[in-house]
């Protein structure tokens, strides 16, 4: 089940993890992603802390940790396939994978109806 | 904020499912559903057709000989006006008394008159200044009953051959009059992409007629400002306000190829423009900075505003990027910017800051791909 931020972000539990991307809307607005930075892995993050920059064809947009955690693994395949984001953003376009103490924590986050309301 | 103008093509940009931007006090589409990527390569590969009825079109009408208003124009500018022929364009470049640049444009000689095509975000300030410098030689009328589309691409002559036959003829910088049922045509042989194509000015009644004659090609394919953005950097070509202003000399903008023979010291008509002594200064001794392209080392863009330094710790900048995104053709980042002319040499290696980092950036020639003008 996905869930999803208000800054367009879904969140997939995989085992103990939580995986990262960008939903679908959100790759449409950017347009043609050409470059995106990672995080190291093994970094501690904090809710709102600017983990990934993302650049278009337009502008340079930043991915925020969406929870408290540590960052365990990146999707280096971005590194050299930016356009990934823009053909399977929801797939093989993760950014990050997350550790969390708690994964209850993501009850807070929108369900899929909740973030179609949302973009409308 | 002012109320934001139209072009004569807006309903059928929105109805072609374009997104809207405010642009130099215009709505213009900035893209397509196709995406600025896929408007870029097309362009490159087939025809882009671009709405560029923002710009400023404007005759210079003589009121005693065209003599006088050739050779009140050419005071204007550092540009040779005397001496280009009927049916030909040319690019200029009004500067002020300090040699920096007030607007480049497009001006040819339409026999009777001469047409001139300035940039949308300068168009007041140039009419009025023509008006002020062209007083008593010149009726300078703008043409605010025209819409201009640009076409553009290797396909660009097959899509409008054939419905104007006269296209065939021309090579890069001629302009025709030609007859269609669109109204008069006035049509260069040039444009802003580095691609061969046609500049087509068309009576507002006739310019959705046109566009949608255009777009029915099957090469043709609606272009927004994102992708026009960078083609135009590709082809190592100025957007004013960013690569260039009235702070920076045609000299300091690699621009010296625009400035002819006869202009220069020792020439005909050496001197007589504005900033004379600055620009013929600097093209005796060489300015102290100068326009140069950069091609960032991995894929990273360096955007306009990244800071170049000479070093890859400490220092302080050496230069700024003006212009700076990926090149969907060259398929790695580009960018263009100011460093001094000891460090102008191709491949003088540099540092552009990008969000704290300072990341490697090699001066390269421009333009960074080849143009295809049929010359």
């Amino acid at each position: 089940m996905m869930k999803y931020t208000e800054d367009h972000e879904w969140l997939r539990v995989e085992g103990d993890l939580v995986v990262v991307g960008i939903t679908e809307h959100a790759a449409t607005q950017l347009g043609d992603v050409v470059f995106v930075e990672l995080p190291e892995p093994e970094t501690m993050v904090a809710t709102g802390d600017e983990v990934v920059v993302i650049e278009s064809v337009k502008a340079a947009s930043d991915i925020l940790a969406p929870v408290d955690g540590e960052i365990v693994e990146v999707n280096d395949k971005l590194s050299d396939s930016p356009g990934l984001v823009n053909e399977d953003p929801t797939g093989d376009a993760w950014f990050f994978k997350m550790k969390l103490d708690d994964l209850s924590v993501l009850d807070d986050f929108m369900s899929e109806d909740e973030y179609n309301d949302l973009i409308g | 904020m002012a109320e934001l103008a139209r072009t004569d093509l807006f309903d059928l940009h929105v109805e072609l499912g374009a997104k809207m931007v405010p642009f130099a006090g215009y709505e213009m589409p900035v893209q397509y559903p196709m995406g600025v990527m896929k408007e870029h390569l097309h362009c490159r590969a087939q025809a882009g057709l671009f709405d560029v009825g923002h710009m400023g079109q404007v005759i210079l009408r003589p009121k005693g000989s065209m003599e006088a208003l050739i050779a009140g124009f050419e005071a204007m500018m550092p540009v040779a006006v005397a001496g280009l022929p009927e049916g030909r364009q040319r690019y200029g470049l009004f500067t002020n008394d300090a040699g920096g640049i007030i607007d480049d444009l497009m001006f040819a000689n339409r026999g009777d008159h001469l047409f001139v095509v300035v940039n949308a975000g300068c168009k007041v300030g140039d009419i009025a200044h023509m008006r002020a410098k062209l007083a008593d030689v010149a009726e300078v009328e703008e043409q605010t009953d025209r819409a201009l589309l640009a076409l553009q691409g290797p396909g660009a002559e097959d899509a409008i051959s054939g419905m104007i036959h006269a296209v065939m003829a021309m090579r890069f910088m001629d302009v025709i009059t030609a007859h269609s049922v669109f109204g008069e045509l006035w049509i260069s042989r040039s444009g802003y992409t580095g691609e061969d194509g046609f500049e087509i000015s068309v009576p507002n009644a006739g310019a959705v007629g046109l566009a949608k004659a255009l777009l029915a090609h099957p090469a043709v394919a609606p272009i927004g400002l994102g992708a026009r953005d960078s083609l135009r950097l590709e082809a190592g070509l100025c957007l004013y306000g960013h690569d260039m202003d009235e702070g920076v000399t045609p000299v300091e903008a690699n621009l010296s190829w625009a400035i002819q023979k006869a202009r220069r010291a020792g020439g005909d008509r050496s001197a007589g423009f504005p900033g004379a002594d600055v620009i013929l200064a600097q093209l005796a001794d060489g300015p102290a900075r100068l326009r140069v392209g950069l091609l960032p080392e991995g894929r990273a863009p360096m955007r306009e505003g990244v800071e170049l330094f000479d070093r890859a710790e400490g220092g302080a900048p050496v230069g700024r990027v003006t212009s700076g995104g990926f090149g969907p053709s060259v398929e790695a980042p580009i960018a263009m910017g100011y460093v001094p002319s000891t460090l102008a040499a191709i491949d003088t290696p540099l540092w552009g800051e990008v969000r704290g980092k300072r990341l490697p950036v090699t001066v390269a020639p421009l333009p960074f791909r080849p143009s295809t003008f049929k010359r």
